[in-house]
């Protein structure tokens, strides 16, 4: 047990001190990382052979990326982008694995060693890629997306090489290794699909497959729903993790990718009104699983193999590098990509990928590559991924800025991520708000803690999650980085006070608009930095005593000036009556001011809206008409010449 | 509003129906507008409307100011000159009725064959309104923009009823006389018994509604 915590505080260690120092020196968290697992494992050796079991349970970070990544993409949007999908996926992966099995068999391997390598290389690293994107926040860039069109592709089309690799066994590799006795059923752990004949496996395949989707859809809103009427944080966050790792368990036993399996469950869980609190749950077990990952690929570099073999791994390294960012190049001009977004596609993908490990070890166990050329490939991919980080520099430092000049293109990029708005609290209060957005084409995320009134909301149509937006992550998974606008719109004062000081201090330039209780929790609102503030009831009761005025025969037009009139006088005394209240609140003034000045409000008001009904010449301004007689005078008065 | 539709159906063949479009901003000051809106609400099949009161936030109903206008023979814009123009509601409401294809253009004839005329009360003195005078021009002159557009939407244009130098009206006791020439004028349409050829050529429709019609 101590030496687990022991091992555990040592990656921990590593990772707190490697990774902020990356970020501050520009070089991006995934270099930190795989930094830090350098240092302690081949460097210092501090870490050793565990690193691949914890690299094997790190992998799971992997699988909740894309969870997360598919959570973000309905399957509406999915849908729109198979053609890039099966058009850029299909040819980077066609083309990089065909040349790189020529490559492999000029170099006089056997075919089916070359065309396991082919494939394995043709793969690239969503971990990092993804990562990356997302800190520098190139996501919504056309390279960004187009990348993630391959990405994708590449983790689908793990499942079929699966399936063939094992088609492409060296007899000889097995039957030497099952003359030394080591059995690879003691590796292939538990299946479910084992001694099956292919239609049947098709059938488990397309059933569990079946399952994610139509579970996924129908079962998990009442167990959220059921599991959220609890109230208790901790046990959303377990339910979260259990189905992940329920997916996970699945997709194993039957012989699918976990990972694509966890992206097909995020898909059906985006368009459902939990997915801003499942992102805000499952995030930071991913930031942390990831981390380890990157962690692992850094201490598992073996520098006995890298010595003995140096030059023939950098040849190596450097040719799959070039081979992929040619093929990403050629890719990139034949879809039109413009400018710096045909570099990001071609640089960002040119590494080999975590799955390439997978990759390796499966072949491994099915006896298709030779142990040698396992460990100087795994270095491979190892360094491969190692440079990735390096050639995003590149691209920020050598090719984003000459295509800055051209700023044009650089806006059309970000202009289809449209600033959106983040309403917290969906009551009475929110929803008209949302409906007069969204009549308005606005985007609005919508967010409540009552899963009965999202529920409501979600019937009559409106895009609504559930959601505690009083805390921080969610506030980030909703989006707050991006919108232009957060609506407060809760009824709970304390909590609406929170919201505010933590949004004006983490997203300084949103727009905070807020509810408030009454005059004093408005001017706490403000005080905290909300930009409006309006109470709930003043407009409300400003229309009904309008209409009572009405109902009593007043003319309406007149009623409707007073209210105007009432209006000014308020606005015009409330900065002084903030004023007065924020010097009472921090105790500087003892006389209290404020209570002085609220009563002037009254009066002030009295008078101003007096006024007119009772003598013709009104203090109220607005079509008075000219004076008697003034006629007469007009024609006779000089006008005095102006100096 | 249209309460009186259903009244006589026999008599309405011969009565034309009139539509008063009131504006006056402040009517707790006004002393000549307000008597005569009044007036005209008193009389049989003529629809009065205030429209500061209908619409105070100027939130005008296009459907059912079109329908209104469409339910009627004559239509009268009743206001105090502001600015030799109209007070703004007036202004308003002829941009968001009077709709290309309802009032104008190809198929907009829903106003064909109706009177327009305005009647309108000025502070300026009746002097004052002449091409030599203070005001430079006359007061029909001054209201060409109506005129033309009574023109554009196929209405014919009646002279306007106009009271000058209104601010002294009451202390002149000009009121009570305006008032007669206001409620003659309005019966005088409903009967049909106005002299059209006279009613467009005259200068201020007042000056033709000096005998008592009734
Ligand atoms: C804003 C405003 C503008 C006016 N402009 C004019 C004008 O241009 N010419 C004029 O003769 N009288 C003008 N007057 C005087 C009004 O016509 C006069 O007050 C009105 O006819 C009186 O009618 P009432 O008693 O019904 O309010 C103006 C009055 C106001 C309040």
């Amino acid at each position: 047990m101590t030496g687990y915590f022991l091992y555990a505080f040592i990656y921990l260690v590593a990772a707190v001190i490697a990774v902020p120092i990356a970020k501050r020196l520009g070089l991006g968290s995934v270099l930190g990382y795989l930094i830090a697992g350098l240092v302690i494992g081949p460097v210092f050796g501090l870490v050793g052979d565990e690193t691949t079991t914890i690299q094997h349970f790190a992998e799971f970070g992997v699988v909740m990326m894309l969870f997360l990544v598919g959570l973000e993409l309905e399957p509406r949007s999915l849908w729109a982008m198979k053609s890039k999908l099966l058009g850029l996926g299909g040819l980077q992966l066609g083309l990089t694995a065909a040349l790189i099995t020529a490559a492999a068999i000029a170099l006089g391997q056997p075919f089916g060693v070359s065309l396991t390598i082919g494939l394995i290389f043709a793969l690239s690293s969503t971990a990092i890629v993804l990562q990356t994107f997302q800190e520098k926040g190139l996501q919504q860039t056309e390279g960004g997306k187009s990348a993630f069109s391959v990405l994708l592709f590449q983790d689908i089309a793990v499942i079929p090489m699966l399936a063939l690799i094992p088609l492409l066994a060296i007899p000889e590799l097995a039957s030497s290794a099952a003359e030394h006795g080591s059995s690879s059923e003691s590796h292939n752990n538990l299946s479910l699909v084992e001694g099956l004949p292919p239609w049947g496996y098709g059938l488990v395949i397309i059933s569990s497959v079946a399952f994610v989707t139509v579970g996924g859809h129908y079962l998990s809103r009442p167990l959220f729903k059921f599991v959220a009427s609890s109230h208790l944080r901790e046990i959303f966050t377990a339910t979260a993790l259990m189905l992940i790792i329920g997916i996970a368990a699945l997709m194993g036993l039957v012989g699918l990718s976990p990972a694509l399996g966890a992206f097909l469950a995020g898909v059906v869980l985006a368009n459902s009104e939990f997915r801003h609190e499942l992102e805000a749950n499952i995030e930071p077990f991913k930031g942390l699983l990831l981390g380890l990952f990157f962690i692992t690929v850094g201490a598992g570099i073996n520098f006995g193999v890298l010595s003995d073999n140096a030059v023939l791994i950098a040849a190596l390294t450097i040719t799959v590098m070039l081979v992929k960012a040619m093929v990403l190049y050629v890719i990139a001009v034949v879809f039109k990509l413009r400018e710096s977004n045909k570099w990001l596609f071609t640089l960002s993908l040119a590494q080999a990928g975590e799955f390439g490990f997978v990759l390796l070890s499966f072949a491994s166990q099915n006896y298709v590559l030779p142990s040698n050329i396992i460990s100087v490939l795994s270095l491979v991919v190892a360094i491969s991924m190692f440079l990735t980080p390096g050639l995003f520099i590149l691209f920020d430092k050598a090719i984003m800025p000459r295509y800055q000049g051209s700023k044009t293109q650089r806006e059309q990029d970000t202009i289809d991520e449209q600033g959106s708005v983040v309403i917290a609290g969906i009551g009475r209060f929110g929803q008209i708000i949302n409906r007069l957005l969204v009549a308005n084409d606005v985007k609005t995320v919508v967010l409540d803690i009552r899963s009965e009134q999202i529920d409501l909301i979600r019937r009559v149509g409106t895009k609504a999650y559930f959601g505690d937006a009083s805390k921080p992550d969610i506030l980030h998974t909703a989006g707050a980085h991006d919108a232009s606008l957060l609506v407060i719109a809760i009824d709970d004062k304390d909590t609406a006070a929170e919201m505010v000081k933590y949004a004006k201090h983490a997203y300084p330039n949103v727009k905070v608009l807020a509810r408030a209780f009454d005059r004093g929790h408005g001017y706490r609102l403000r005080q905290l930095g909300a930009d409006y503030v309006v109470s709930e009831t003043y407009h409300s009761a400003l229309e009904m005593g309008a209409e009572a005025l009405r109902s009593l025969n007043i003319h309406p037009f007149h009623v409707e000036r007073q209210k105007m009139a009432y209006k000014n006088i308020e606005d015009q005394q409330n900065d002084m009556l903030y004023k007065a209240w924020i010097d009472d609140a921090s105790g500087e003034r003892i006389d209290n001011n404020y209570l002085k000045l609220f009563i002037e409000l009254e009066s002030l008001i009295k008078n101003a809206l007096k006024a007119d009904l009772h003598d013709k010449h009104s203090k109220m301004r607005g079509w008075t008409p000219p004076p008697k007689g003034y006629a007469e005078k007009l024609e006779h008065d000089e006008i005095p010449d102006n100096e | 509003m249209n309460s009186d539709n259903k009244s006589d159906i026999d008599e309405s063949k011969h009565n034309r129906k009139v539509l008063v479009l009131f504006a006056h901003p402040a009517q707790t000051r006004s002393e000549v507008n307000v008597p005569l809106f009044a007036d005209a609400q008193a009389i049989e099949h003529v629809t009065a409307v205030d429209l500061y009161a209908e619409y105070p936030d100027f939130n005008i109903d296009i459907e059912r100011e079109q329908q209104q206008l469409v339910d009627h023979d004559i239509i009268i814009f009743l206001y105090p000159l502001y600015w030799y123009s109209t007070p703004s509601i007036l202004k308003e409401w002829q941009d968001l009725v009077l709709e290309y294809g309802f009032a104008y253009g190809h198929e907009g004839t829903a106003l064909k064959g109706k009177q327009f005329l305005c009647a309108i009360s000025a502070g300026g003195k009746e002097e004052a309104y002449q091409t030599d005078g203070f005001n430079h021009f006359t007061i029909r002159q001054l209201l060409q923009p109506l005129e033309q557009m009574a023109s554009i939407t196929h209405m014919t244009y009646l002279a306007p009823f106009a009271l000058f130098g209104s601010r002294t009206a009451q202390e002149e006791h000009r009121i009570s006389d305006h008032r007669r020439k206001w409620t003659t004028l309005l019966n005088k349409l409903v009967k049909g018994e106005l002299n059209m050829e006279k009613a467009m050529n005259i200068e201020n429709l007042a000056d033709l509604c000096t005998q008592s019609g009734e």
